[in-house]
C-alpha cells in the first residue's frame, strides 16, 4: 500500500470485489452522471463520471484522461509545498495510483474529485516529507445496495463551483494567507481562519449528505 | 462507528483547518481523527476545509516542470497486486479507527503504568513534537491539579468526568490553555478513559507529581 490503509469496512469489501453484487446501481449512477453533468455542468462535474469508470470498469482510458487533468496539478502542488522536482514525481505517481486503488473509497455527495485527490496529495506528502504517518478518520462508505442520491451529487458539484469562484474572486493578499497555510508555511498557530469564502454552505450540504450516508449505514 | 448524538464539546475551526492543511503533528492528527470519527459535525467542518484545499489544489498550473509520467502510473498500479482481502474482525466499537493502530482493539487489554492514586497511563507511540496518552482514572477519583505550558487536548472515550469548567463525556473534546488549572474528577458510577494530547509538559501544582514529572513523561 502506498499510504497507511485507512478503515477497511465489510462494505467496501464487497464494493471492490463484488462477486456476485448485482452492480446495476453503479451503473445507473454512472450513465446518469455522465448525462446529467455533461449536459448542464461540462468540465468539473465530468470527473466524477471518470471515477464511476475507474471505480467499476477499471476504465484506463478515463483514468488517462483524469491523469492529464490531475497530475500536473497535483505535481505543481508538490513543489509549491517544498517538496524536491524527483520525489515530487514520484508522490504524484503514487498518489494517482492511489486514486486508481482506492476508487471505491471516493463519495460525490461530500466531496469534489479534486477535493478528494487533495486529501491523497496531501497524506502523500505527510508521509513522504515528514516520514510519519497522519491518523485519518474512519471511512464512511456507502454499502454495494446503497447508492448516493443524484441531487446530492449535483448539490455538492454546484458548491464546489461557487467555492472556486469565490476563490478567484479573493483579494489576492487574503488568498495568499490561505495558499501559505495549505502550502505548509505557517505553523498551525498562525493558520487565520477567517477565509472570507462561503465555506458555511458547502459545510451544510456534506452535513446532510453525512445524515443521508447514516441513515444508509443503519 | 455510531455517531454519538450527545456531543457537546468539540475541535475548533482552526485546529480542524490545520487538521486539513496538514499542518499537525501525530499525536494531535490522532486526536482529531479520532474526534471526527465519532463526530458527524466536525467531520463536515473538516471536509469543507478539505474542499478548500481542493480548489487550491484545481487552480494549480504545472509551468517549467515535466509533465508527470502516465506510463510510469499504470506500471505502478499495475505492479500493486492487489491482497489478498478477509473481511476485518468484527471489532468493540467502543475504541474508534484511528486509535487502534496504536492501542488495538480493546481499551480494557491497555499496559498501564501506574501514576498513584489509582490513576494510571499509556504512553502512545508517536513522533516527537507533542504526546499522546490514554489516562485511565478511576470512578471518583481527582487526576492532580495541573496546569499547562502549551495547548492540552483531552477526548473522552469511556465514562465521563467533571472539572472546574464543565462535565465531559464520551466524544467530548477539551481544549486546555496555559490559563487553565484544572483538576479533572472521574464521575462516581464508572471509571473513566481518556486520550490526552500535549504538545509541552504539564505544570503540576503539589510538590510530588512535579518530582515524578521527569520519570511519567507527562
Ligand atoms: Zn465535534
Amino acid at each position: 500500500m502506498l499510504y497507511i490503509e485507512p478503515s477497511s469496512s465489510h462494505s467496501e469489501l464487497t464494493r471492490r470485489y463484488p462477486g456476485s453484487q448485482n452492480n446495476g446501481a453503479s451503473y445507473e449512477i454512472c450513465k446518469k452522471a455522465k448525462q446529467v453533468m455533461s449536459v448542464t455542468l461540462p468540465s468539473v462535474a465530468d470527473w466524477t463520471a471518470h471515477m464511476c469508470l475507474i471505480r467499476d470498469n477499471q476504465d484506463e482510458a478515463a483514468f488517462a484522461e483524469l491523469f492529464r487533468h490531475f497530475a500536473p496539478r497535483v505535481k505543481a502542488f508538490l513543489l509549491k509545498s517544498g517538496t524536491e522536482p524527483t520525489l515530487a514525481e514520484e508522490c504524484t505517481q503514487e498518489a494517482l495510483a492511489t486514486v486508481w486503488n482506492k476508487a471505491h473509497l471516493f463519495d460525490p455527495t461530500r466531496a469534489s474529485v479534486a477535493t478528494w485527490i487533495f486529501t491523497i496529495t496531501r497524506n502523500r506528502k505527510i508521509d513522504a516529507l515528514r516520514k510519519q504517518r497522519r491518523p485519518e478518520p474512519e471511512d464512511l462508505v456507502w454499502g454495494p445496495q446503497e447508492e448516493p442520491d443524484q441531487a446530492d451529487v449535483l448539490a455538492m458539484t454546484q458548491e464546489t463551483k461557487k467555492l472556486g469562484a469565490a476563490l478567484t474572486a479573493l483579494p489576492s493578499k487574503q488568498r495568499l494567507l490561505i495558499e501559505k497555510a495549505y502550502f505548509g508555511e505557517l505553523s498551525h498557530s498562525e493558520i487565520a481562519i477567517e477565509t472570507g469564502l462561503p465555506l458555511g454552505t458547502i459545510k451544510s450540504r456534506i452535513r446532510l449528505a453525512l445524515e443521508r450516508l447514516r441513515h444508509a449505514m443503519t | 462507528m455510531k455517531q454519538n448524538q450527545m456531543i457537546k464539546h468539540h475541535l475548533t475551526d482552526k485546529i480542524l483547518m490545520a487538521y486539513s492543511a496538514g499542518q499537525l503533528s501525530e499525536a494531535f492528527n490522532l486526536v482529531v481523527a479520532t474526534h471526527i470519527s465519532m463526530c458527524d459535525e466536525c467531520r463536515a467542518t473538516m471536509s469543507s476545509f478539505d474542499a478548500l484545499g481542493g480548489a487550491l489544489l484545481e487552480d494549480e498550473t504545472l509551468d517549467g516542470e515535466a509533465a508527470p509520467d502516465l506510463q510510469a502510473t499504470m506500471a505502478l498500479i499495475k505492479a500493486d497486486t492487489p491482497m489478498e482481502r478477509t473481511p476485518p474482525p468484527s471489532r468493540p466499537t467502543e475504541t474508534p479507527f484511528p486509535l487502534v493502530a496504536y492501542v488495538g482493539d480493546n481499551l480494557d487489554d491497555v499496559k498501564w503504568k501506574s501514576v498513584g492514586m489509582g490513576v494510571k497511563q499509556a504512553i502512545l507511540k508517536t513522533s516527537a513534537e507533542a504526546t499522546a496518552r490514554l489516562l485511565y482514572i478511576p470512578a471518583g477519583v481527582a487526576v492532580p491539579d495541573h496546569g499547562h505550558h502549551g495547548t492540552e487536548f483531552t477526548l473522552v472515550l469511556r465514562g465521563a468526568y467533571s472539572d472546574q469548567t464543565d462535565h465531559f463525556k464520551r466524544g467530548d473534546v477539551e481544549i486546555a490553555g496555559e490559563d487553565l488549572h484544572h483538576t479533572p474528577v472521574a464521575d462516581v458510577h464508572s471509571d473513566c478513559i481518556c486520550l490526552a494530547v500535549t504538545d509541552a509538559p504539564l505544570k503540576f501544582s503539589g510538590v510530588l507529581p512535579r518530582l515524578l514529572q521527569p520519570l511519567l513523561r507527562i
